[in-house]
């Protein structure tokens, strides 16, 4: 890959370039990213041609743009942009003796066989299932370094809104898209406008970013960011890790912002130095230094703008089908708006004005590309040490990555779940889409750390409370939904 | 792509909110390769019980639905994943237009690729359809028109690119192929700068 780094680093210096302002317009960071990467800017007749750094692929929104590349004799572009990974519908069951990892389902087995074959043909580096590299294709490109700030990032997932946490501009694209880049590195886009959600204040101890960004989605509603790029502001922001900061950018989807993206700063340097794919030495300086002109200049001009306080925050809960449902988890079940909200209580098994706290659970889940990192999984196992799962529950416990794993491993972090009697699982998605076996049955009641509530998400039938892993962890110790700060 | 540019059709109504994609199908049938035959999995858990049977309630599985090529569904429409399985599964299912107060983001660029019209009107227009399932409208793709089962038409939005690409059935990707030195030149272009 040492041209590749060598290649990311010459960008590096244009981009400080790039960054400079053409008319003296003080703009946002969205703006100056998008600029950046215009091969064609947009015309009254035709989208902008925006231009992808990065390019992540997994097994199942890839196959059928492959085929579409074969049936026109089409080469990738950049396969050296390019980056897949195997999470959806891979199992996280235990290895086998041999040290591989069994797949069972059928349809599963052929996906990943075509993506094998698929980066085979094509060139493209693969971190496939067993390997040290694998993981959910949102985890792993920060973790190695892949996700940089100023970068244009797609994959064909919703989720890839991750990646903004570095002062990325990420968004999903469906399998058309992929093909698209695969074969030109560019898109046909549509310039967003854009949205400040600025958080000022500090959280309280026992609420965290999962919380705020739950709280957020909560006051925008679930199509409340519908054509619009989030940039997310404000002292309780600046705080956050960058583990935290992929939380928060990672459901930005579920209000309907196609992006969610928060400047790079000191802390967004210093997880960053060192990864495998990241500059070093003078081209690490210099990459720093372009970085720096990133973030929004003062008196740049947002569409809209949304203000939370952070000190006023609690541990939140979803009561209903979609992620917007969120209420403070000691508050009772508001009444519906309408029949839509009716028949998200009645999936939901719920009334109107009813607690949900003490509301049994059957299942907890940690994991999900919005909270299975090594500080998550620290989280969960804080509570969970020295305490037992409690009678009836399942718990499952699915690391983000192959890394993750490994260092959760180093800390002792998986005898903990494991004495507590959760079952401590290989990297990937999980029941968090409920593609691999890993599913809830019907009617059965969740506390998830994922990132949706939809009906059956989890499985058909399946009802989903998404919170926090603390959250989760005290349900699984309690068997009902519990306030973490309460547990004695 | 197909061309496309009138639709006439009788309206199937889901006046349900915030119809996401998990929805529309779900994710356990995303592990096909290809796009073919999704139509039978469309709206599964609304429209099938778990023994494979018909729910007799939904929508879909009411004889009136029979061949309808337009949908009416509440506000917010395709939320969720950016699975293009599900302007897949509408389209081989029969639907050339969904007809929404918004429709999400990442499902509406994936429609617009697929020959499936994503159609946004007001909150006045929306409540004529949803107060007349069945009836007959007709969409002209050429002129922006949605027109409502009592004749009046109104206007929707569409990007003027992707109704040039819907209009003459050309794919976006065959376009971007023919800006490939503006691609090279942008990749010369940054890769001198430094």
């Amino acid at each position: 890959m040492g041209a590749d780094v060598t290649g990311r680093v010459a960008e590096a210096g244009a981009r400080v370039r790039a960054m400079k302002p053409a008319s003296g317009k003080p703009r946002t960071m969205f703006e100056k990213i998008w600029e950046a990467h215009l091969v064609r800017a947009q015309t009254p007749d035709t989208p902008a041609i925006l231009y992808v750094d990065l390019h992540l692929v997994h097994e199942v929104t890839s196959p059928q743009a492959f085929t579409w590349l074969r049936e026109r004799g089409l080469k990738v572009r950049r396969p050296e942009r390019t980056v897949a990974t195997m999470d959806h519908s891979t199992p996280t069951t235990p290895r086998g003796r041999d040290g591989r990892i069994p797949v069972l389902d059928n349809a599963a087995a052929m996906q990943i066989a075509a993506l094998e074959k698929n980066c085979q043909d094509f060139g493209i580096e693969l971190h496939a299932l067993g390997s040290a590299g694998q993981g959910i294709v949102h985890v792993i490109g920060p973790e190695l370094g892949l996700t940089q700030p100023g970068a244009v990032i797609v994959c064909g997932d919703s989720h890839t809104s991750t990646h903004g946490a570095f002062g990325a501009l990420a968004f999903g694209i469906g399998t058309s898209e992929v093909s698209h880049v695969l074969a030109t590195q560019s898109l046909l886009q549509s310039q967003s406008k854009t949205l400040a959600v600025t958080v000022e204040g500090k959280l309280r101890p026992g609420v965290t970013a999962k919380d705020l960004v739950l709280a957020v989605i909560a006051r925008l509603g679930i199509g409340g960011g519908t054509g619009h790029v989030i940039e997310y502001r404000g002292s309780a922001i600046r705080a956050l890790s960058m583990e935290e900061r992929m939380t928060v950018c990672n459901m930005s989807i579920e209000a309907g912002a196609r992006a969610g993206m928060i400047a790079p700063d000191d802390t967004t340097f210093a997880y960053l130095k060192g990864r495998p794919r990241a500059p070093v030495g003078a081209a690490w300086e210099q990459a720093v230094a372009a970085w720096r002109q990133l973030p929004s200049d003062d008196g740049a001009v947002f569409d809209r703008e949304e203000k939370l306080d952070a000190s006023t925050l609690e541990p939140m809960i979803t009561y209903g089908t979609n992620p917007g449902m969120g209420i403070p988890i000691s508050s009772a079940v508001p009444e519906p708006a309408n029949a839509t909200a009716a028949k998200a209580l009645a999936y939901m098994g719920l009334q109107a004005k009813q607690p949900l706290l003490g509301h049994k659970v059957d299942v907890v889940f940690i994991g999900s590309c919005t909270n299975s990192r090594l500080s998550d999984l620290r989280a969960a196992a804080g509570v969970l040490k020295g305490r037992k799962v409690a009678d009836g529950v399942r718990v499952l416990v699915v690391p983000g990555s192959q890394q993750i794993k490994a260092a959760a491993e180093a800390e002792g972090l998986d005898r903990v779940f494991r004495d507590a009697g959760a079952e401590w699982r290989e990297a990937g998605c999980s029941m968090c889409i409920a593609m691999n076996g890993d599913q809830l049955l019907p009617g059965q009641y969740a506390v998830s750390t994922s990132n949706r509530n939809f009906e059956g998400r989890q499985g058909a039938g399946g009802r989903t409370f998404l919170a926090s892993p603390l959250t989760a962890a005290a349900a699984a110790v309690t068997g009902k939904i519990t306030d973490a700060r309460e547990l004695r | 792509m197909d061309k496309i540019t009138t639709v006439t059709s009788r309206t199937v109504v889901l006046p349900v909110e915030n119809v996401d994609t998990d929805q529309i199908i779900p994710a356990r049938f995303l592990k096909a390769t290809s796009k073919v035959g999704l139509g039978t999995k469309l709206f599964a858990d609304w429209r099938f019980a778990a023994d494979g049977t018909p729910k007799p309630d939904f929508v879909l599985n009411q004889p009136a639905a029979a061949g309808a090529a337009v949908l009416v569904a509440g506000d917010n429409f395709g939320c969720g994943s950016s699975r293009e399985h599900a302007p897949w599964a509408l389209y081989d299912y029969g639907f050339r237009a969904v007809v929404s107060t918004s429709i999400a983001d990442i499902f509406r660029s994936n429609s617009l690729k697929n020959g499936l019209l994503p159609i946004v009107v007001d909150a006045a227009a929306h409540a004529k359809l949803l107060a007349a399932p069945g009836a007959e409208v007709a969409v002209s793709v050429a002129d922006q028109t949605l027109t409502l089962p009592d004749g009046n038409k109104v206007s929707f939005p569409i990007d003027p690119f992707a109704r040039y690409c819907l209009l003459h059935g050309v794919d976006e990707l065959e376009f971007l192929l023919t800006q490939s030195d503006a691609i090279a030149a942008f990749e010369t272009r940054r890769t001198n700068r430094a």
